[in-house]
């Protein structure tokens, strides 16, 4: 019935969306296309279109008894993990003080809190670097984990802001009347409504921690291994095409299994949930 | 069980603000009774009823419930359900687990929760709701649950901020009716607060009028409207229509319209009140009765509001729709002594 209110759309408008859709998908996923490939053969050499040979050669070597790839799918979902745990506690506490509070210089501290988005992230590795080294953080997974953390936070903290500000205040204090302590009513009425926007936040924090190579090279100093830096090392290392590209396989699933699973649980949510800016 | 509530000599003053929000408030509720605490907009009738609720903390004085003091005393501990002016249910939440909701946290046990929970659903005439979502109920349904939820738990002490200010003045009514008959049911001593002077004497046995943050007047509601205390108390409950200048003395004001005889404690320059429709319209002769001439009538379809004068001073008056009184013509007045009062001018 929808169907018959809504008016004609000319022909060239009714294909535009289509087509923009096809292109937008090519360009994100096409550079994945030649890996997928790749790494299922060990000749294909140019100018042919296809490789003539297929093999799992490449898989052998990236999951074989000398790779190090099991470990460092261990490494990035330890360091990952505690980072998204971290992050979006401390993003849920921060945010709600954000929504909630006339707070002195809000602005300013949203505009620092974008900052990891607008400092070229080299500056800071290399600052950052300096100041684990002193602090005798270096090289080690705790060192990595909280190197990772502050764009993580700040990422999980604009998010979280924008989730209690659909969060009524009055809610809680209506609890605390009936009887529920100050900590007992956030998590009897608050932390029900946040549940969605908490998801959110831990799986971007997540994925910022997953996909960082900088601060983990320069903090970890070769000693955490994690997914990105193994990528690394083997294109650069051994040259061979077919292991680069299985590995950059194993890097490239998490994010898009994780996209899948919360573009599901989202639909048809409100999607403000995701509006950083309000 | 219930609990009287006393609160002295109150004082708050927001942090930034330059003039204070309550004044010396003090005020005795005993238990088991119901007080209104009236008052406009502004005049810091919810700030009092925060504090109460242990929302906010007081720059001076005391709250004592049941003798202690629990200033100190955080909301969750201070044994009171409180209703606001918003529903407010928890949206995650079904009808029965919002009315239960005071229970859990107090560690009551599933069956007595149940029981008690049906009990307060069929109290509030919704019977057969419990499973319901909040999204799914009207307003008034939304704010019967929410009275069911303040008093699950059987608190001493109820507190109530604008409860019905949000509905349809048909609405109210029933609330208002629907609130008396809980009180008779529960016992809770209640505190509740309103702009709405006919909800205040509807429902409270003692109201007290706030204005600018200071108890004006604490009395019965008819008391409030027979013996405002002060020009402003019968301004804002609509009562100041006629205040005719003169001199008090025991027993007698003299004015204009000659001696007057009423009871009063002022004494010297003051204003005598008395409301529009407790002048008598009649033919008696005898003590505070005046002779007037009509100087305009208007039919309001349920009453005629008449005015007349006497002596050169004009005087409001309002009769059934049925007097047959013209202007021009001349009538006694009866000034009854019981609706006189002098105020301060």
């Amino acid at each position: 019935m929808t169907e018959a209110r809504r008016p004609r759309r000319p022909l060239g408008a009714a294909l535009t969306r289509p087509t923009v859709l096809v292109l937008t998908g090519l360009w994100v996923a096409g550079p994945l296309l030649p890996l997928a490939v790749q790494a299922f053969t060990d000749q294909w050499f140019y100018p042919d279109l296809w490789p003539n040979r297929w093999s799992l050669a490449g898989w052998e070597q990236a999951l074989g008894p000398q790779s190090r790839l099991a470990e460092a799918v261990a490494t990035s979902i330890g360091i990952g993990a505690a980072v998204a745990v971290l992050a979006t506690a401390l993003g849920a506490a921060a945010g709600r003080a954000l929504a909630w509070y006339r707070l002195p210089g809000r602005r300013l501290i949203e505009l620092v809190l974008l900052a990891p988005v607008l400092v070229p992230p080299f500056a800071v590795a290399m600052g950052a670097q300096i100041v684990y080294l002193r602090a005798g953080l270096a090289d080690s997974l705790t060192g990595v984990i909280l190197a990772q953390l502050p764009a993580a936070t700040a990422y999980a903290t604009l998010l979280m802001s924008g989730v209690w500000a659909g969060v009524d205040p009055a809610l809680e204090r209506q609890a605390r009347t009936l009887g529920a302590g100050a900590w007992r009513a956030f998590r009897e009425v608050s932390l029900p409504q946040l549940r969605g926007g908490l998801l959110v936040a831990a799986m971007f924090a997540f994925l910022i921690s997953w996909s960082d190579y900088l601060l983990t090279l320069l903090i970890g100093g070769g000693v955490v291994t994690t997914v990105p830096l193994l990528l690394f090392a083997t294109a650069a290392g051994s040259g061979n095409q077919a292991a680069t590209a299985a590995i950059a396989l194993v890097a490239v699933a998490p994010p898009l299994l994780l996209t899948a699973l919360a573009a599901r649980r989202l639909a048809g949510r409100d999607t403000a949930l995701l509006g950083v800016g309000r | 069980m219930t609990t009287d509530i006393t609160i002295a000599d109150l004082d708050h003053t927001y942090p930034g603000a330059t003039t204070p929000t309550l004044r010396r408030v003090t005020l005795e509720v005993p238990a088991g009774t119901r007080t209104a605490v009236l008052g406009p907009s502004g005049s810091g009738k919810s700030t009092l009823l925060s504090i109460v609720a242990g929302l906010s903390t007081p720059t001076g004085g005391d709250v004592r419930l049941a003798g202690h003091s629990v200033l100190r005393q955080p909301p969750h501990r201070r044994d009171l359900g409180v209703v606001f002016q918003r529903p407010l249910l928890f949206p995650h939440l079904t009808v029965a687990e919002n009315v239960a909701f005071g229970l859990r946290m107090r560690g009551t046990d599933r069956a007595a929760i149940q029981r008690r929970v049906a009990e307060l659903l069929d109290a509030v005439a919704l019977p057969g709701y419990g499973e319901r979502r909040s999204g799914e109920l009207s307003g008034g349904q939304q704010q019967r649950v929410a009275l069911a939820r303040a008093l699950a738990a059987r608190p001493g002490v109820l507190l109530l901020d604008e409860p019905f200010s949000a509905l349809d003045p048909q609405l109210r009514g029933d609330m208002r009716a629907l609130l008396t008959e809980l009180h008779r049911r529960e016992g809770s001593t209640t505190l509740f607060v309103t702009h709405d002077r006919d909800e205040a004497t509807d429902v409270a046995d003692t109201v007290t009028v706030l204005l600018g943050g200071r108890v004006a007047q604490h009395a019965p509601p008819a008391d409030l409207f027979r013996r405002p205390a002060t020009l402003a108390v019968a301004r804002f409950l609509g009562g100041a229509g006629n205040a005719i200048p003169g001199t008090a003395s025991a027993g007698h004001f003299d004015c204009p319209l000659g001696r007057l005889r009423l009871d009063t404690d002022h004494r010297g320059a003051g204003l005598l009140l008395i409301r529009p429709a407790a002048i008598v319209v009649g033919d008696q002769q005898g003590e505070n009765v005046v002779s007037a001439t009509i100087t305009a009538v208007t039919d309001r379809g349920t009453h005629l509001d008449i005015q007349a004068t006497s002596a050169g001073v004009t005087l409001q008056l309002t009769t059934g729709p049925a007097a047959p009184l013209r202007p021009g013509d001349d009538t006694h007045l009866w000034l009854p002594p019981a609706h006189l009062s002098v105020v301060t001018p």
